[in-house]
């Protein structure tokens, strides 16, 4: 009843090709954002805003580089937490080594870094695909942890390899309390979401789909594989260079090279497969999912324990906690193996008919 | 009709699963006249059986603090657990979660037993003005309290570690290792490589020579690098070991014959889980320690009588009790038990002490001997004394050996060296303060 789409017309191409086509998803976004930026940083306790809020969106940032690359062009990879290491370093040096410079400019220079790397290590997706592709990034993986800690001019000269983040000063409010990080956090991951939605609809999207879905055809269709594939890695890189700056300065504060461990770049690739590979949504309620359910059954777990008056330890909690977890994995893989967005999707389509379907 | 009702019902189902999600559990809030101490702990994943004897030596004597006096000067002492798995984004989870538990002490004090979560706390517990306590691990450098007003590496840095290591042999060489070969194997990873500028300042002055070979995490494949140790046939190996590596090592020198009573290893690698699955090929290997195993300690043996006979123990394995890592626990926790009693001392006997009070506390904290021995502490750990340019206190090592069943002590307090080391901390404190445009200076209260 509250959503329908009745009575909505669409006169003229603009109106029918933007993000959201339905009155009440615009409505219900546009709310999205208002509690996002208006409500949240009055109500949210500095818990929620720095342990739980800020680490949710710049993983779904992060996640978003990842389901470019591997949800829409169709490339298999495992090197997002070297990308991320690549972006958060270079983040440092530049505002390490040049005096004054913009922090947004850092960031954008940050991403553009791992653009770069990303694109290297994206040349043999050019000859190689599938399983073959992903062991062709684990060596990006590799080689970028390996080189942070080979050449120590990377973490100006420290004697343990950790960067500390620099103090953030974006026209001259220092970025220092929880609710100016979230807020630049948010800010960031906002316009990138926004633009990465436009860019999947756009011919670009369309391109790497094609590519996705039969590389052969799309060559034969006119698709340059070479350059397609390239800026695939090269956008999807710069997404997690971002992300990984964030996590060195907004969120962390101090970066060691074994952080950007392969254990990362997994937890990545499962926030996309269980939110919804090939959606930007999908990014958001994966990075959720993966980020948040632990956290949720350690507060519940203990509680429910004690009120059962079950003799847990700590540690039985978190093995307990880790079973619940993947238990909870495989239930959402078998009923719904496209992903969490697939679920909202049909959640959606199932609103329009309620409550009296066919 | 009762599709609709059963579509209805399954709709209600799943809002309500989705509200239960959503809303946060209520945090029991700890009771607010006590003491509350944040445990930010790890018993599960790679280096849980190091957490559970830490921690579990902790909470013991917390609570025998509790049982035998009634806390401290009558303010009990209340503590909660929060898992990290030595993962530095779940120990930044956990310390906010921890933080926000008590707004009066705040936690009192973290002691995260891990380096890499200490790195990402130092700024944050700077800004919350809560001491974060590194009882022998990294931030190395924040022995400057100046530039690190709320960060202590108590007791022993691993430079200062490393040059009584240094200090060790030389006295077994008659005072000098002058021509002698020292071969460095360490886990590369801001643990092995901080002493690496200690250690070489050290070769320069005693003439020795340095042969640095690095094992990557985590170390359970050594056979080239002892290859390479068999080949350079050094005088010394000094080990910077952390959990599977330690046993790894012992074994790979018994395999190409490298005696082990010429291998050295640091406070991490010397531990009864690391000698014990090593079996006969740890027998002989020493190491550094800052707190002493074993029951003797009168404190052990008192912990175990008041809080074990109440049943109130936390070790589940309950043979752990005097165990390097236990004992070492039970010494942290005095150290933070006698900073409460400092900071209340100077700030009001009976009240609860927040975060700047318990800094206050931990950077004048003046362990006696005359005071360890009241706690029956003598021996377990060395006297600590600090001040705003020495947050580290002491920068004393025992030296132990496995003789196949125990750790025996087999040396007295040596002291690094001071003139030598100390200034390469306040070089990089230096260096941070400028990164991070801090003026440095000594805080007054």
């Amino acid at each position: 009843m509250l959503y329908r789409e009745s009575g909505q017309f669409k006169t003229s191409y603009v109106a029918d090709s933007q993000i959201f086509p339905i009155r009440q998803d615009r409505i219900f976004f546009a709310l999205l954002m208002a509690v996002a930026f208006v409500a949240i940083p009055f109500v949210g306790t500095e818990y929620w805003l720095s342990a739980i809020l800020t680490p949710f969106l710049i993983f779904s940032l992060a996640a978003l580089g990842l389901n470019i690359l591997t949800g829409y062009a169709g490339q298999l990879s495992l090197g997002t937490a070297a990308f991320m290491a690549v972006g958060a370093y270079a983040a440092y040096n530049f505002q390490l080594r040049i005096e004054g410079i913009p922090v947004l400019l850092t960031f954008i220079l940050a991403g553009a870094s791992a653009a770069v790397v990303g694109v290297a290590f994206g040349l043999p997706s050019l000859r190689i695909k599938g399983f073959y592709l992903a062991v062709a990034t684990l060596a990006a993986q590799f080689f970028v942890v390996w080189a942070l800690t080979k050449f120590p001019w990377l973490s100006n000269n420290s004697s343990s390899g950790v960067i500390t983040a620099q103090r953030l000063d974006l026209f001259g409010v220092a970025i220092d309390t929880p609710v100016k990080k979230y807020l630049f956090v948010l800010g960031i991951v906002t316009v990138l979401a926004l633009i990465a939605k436009n860019l999947v609809r756009s011919a670009t999207g369309r391109a790497w789909m094609a590519v996705r879905d039969m590389d052969v055809a799309a060559e034969v269709i006119g698709i340059p594989l070479m350059r397609t594939k390239l800026l695939a890695f090269a956008v999807s890189s710069f997404y997690c260079g971002v992300a990984g700056a964030l996590y060195a300065f907004c969120y962390l504060g101090s970066v060691e090279p074994d952080g950007f461990s392969l254990d990362l770049s997994f937890r990545i690739l499962f926030m996309i497969i269980i939110g919804g590979v090939g959606s930007i949504l999908g990014s958001f309620l994966g990075a959720a999912f993966i980020l948040l359910l632990p956290i949720f059954l350690d507060n519940v777990l203990p509680a429910l324990a004690s009120s059962l008056h079950l003799p847990f330890t700590n540690a039985t909690v978190s093995h307990i906690q880790l079973m619940v977890f993947g238990g909870l994995i495989i239930f959402f893989l078998i009923v719904e193996p496209h992903g969490l967005a697939r679920l909202w999707q049909i959640a959606k389509e199932k609103l329009r008919l309620w409550p009296f379907p066919h | 009709m009762t599709t609709v009702f059963r579509n209805v019902q399954r709709a209600a189902l799943v809002v309500s699963v989705a509200a239960a999600m959503l809303v946060p559990a209520l945090p029991a809030l700890a009771q607010t006249n006590d003491q509350f101490v944040a445990l930010p702990s790890y018993r599960v994943g790679p280096y849980g059986a190091n957490g559970q004897s830490f921690y579990g030596g902790f909470v013991d004597y917390l609570n025998y603090v509790n049982l035998k006096e009634g806390g401290v000067n009558g303010v009990k002492l209340g503590w909660e657990e929060c898992e990290t798995e030595y993962n530095n984004a779940k120990g930044v989870e956990c310390y906010e979660r921890l933080k926000a538990k008590s707004s009066a002490s705040k936690g009192t004090a973290y002691h995260t037993m891990s380096t890499g979560i200490s790195y990402a706390l130092v700024d944050k517990t700077a800004a919350d003005k809560v001491p974060l306590v590194m009882m022998g691990y990294g931030r190395t450098d924040a022995v400057d309290g100046s530039v690190f007003p709320y960060a202590f590496p108590l007791v022993t840095t691993y430079q200062m570690q490393v040059s009584a290591i240094v200090k060790f042999l030389a006295s077994k060489n008659g005072g000098s290792l002058a021509g002698k070969k020292i071969v460095y194997l360490y886990h590369d990873s801001a643990y092995g490589k901080e002493p690496i500028v200690a250690l070489e300042a050290e070769a320069k002055l005693g003439k020795f020579n340095l042969v640095e070979i690095p094992v990557a995490h985590p170390g359970n494949e050594q056979g080239a690098q002892w290859l390479k140790i068999r080949q350079e046939n050094p005088d010394y190996v000094i080990f910077w070991g952390w959990g599977v590596m330690n046993q790894t090592a012992l074994k790979a020198a018994q395999k190409v014959g490298y005696s082990r009573d010429k291998m050295i290893g640091s406070w991490w690698a010397g531990s009864e889980e690391d000698t014990v699955p090593a079996g006969e090929a740890a027998k002989g290997y020493m190491s550094a320690t800052w707190n002493v195993a074993g029951k003797n300690v009168p404190l052990i043996a008192d912990i175990e009588k008041v809080v074990y006979g109440a049943g109130k123990g936390n070790m589940q394995d309950r043979n752990k009790v005097g165990s390097v890592l236990y004992n070492r626990g039970v010494s942290a926790a005095v150290v933070t038990v006698e900073a409460i009693r400092g900071a209340q001392a100077k700030f009001g006997k009976g009240k609860v002490m927040n975060g700047d009070e318990m800094r206050w506390a931990f950077e004048n904290l003046n362990l006696t001997s005359a005071r360890l021995q009241q706690v029956g502490a003598t021996g377990l750990l060395p006297e600590i004394k600090t001040s705003c340019d020495n947050h580290e206190g002491s920068g004393k090592v025992k030296i132990q050996q496995w003789d196949g069943a125990k750790w025996v002590v087999v040396s007295d307090w040596i002291e690094g060296n001071k003139s030598l080391i100390h200034p390469l901390f306040k070089a990089t404190a230096a260096q941070y303060a400028k990164e991070k445009g801090i003026t440095p200076a000594c805080m007054k209260s």
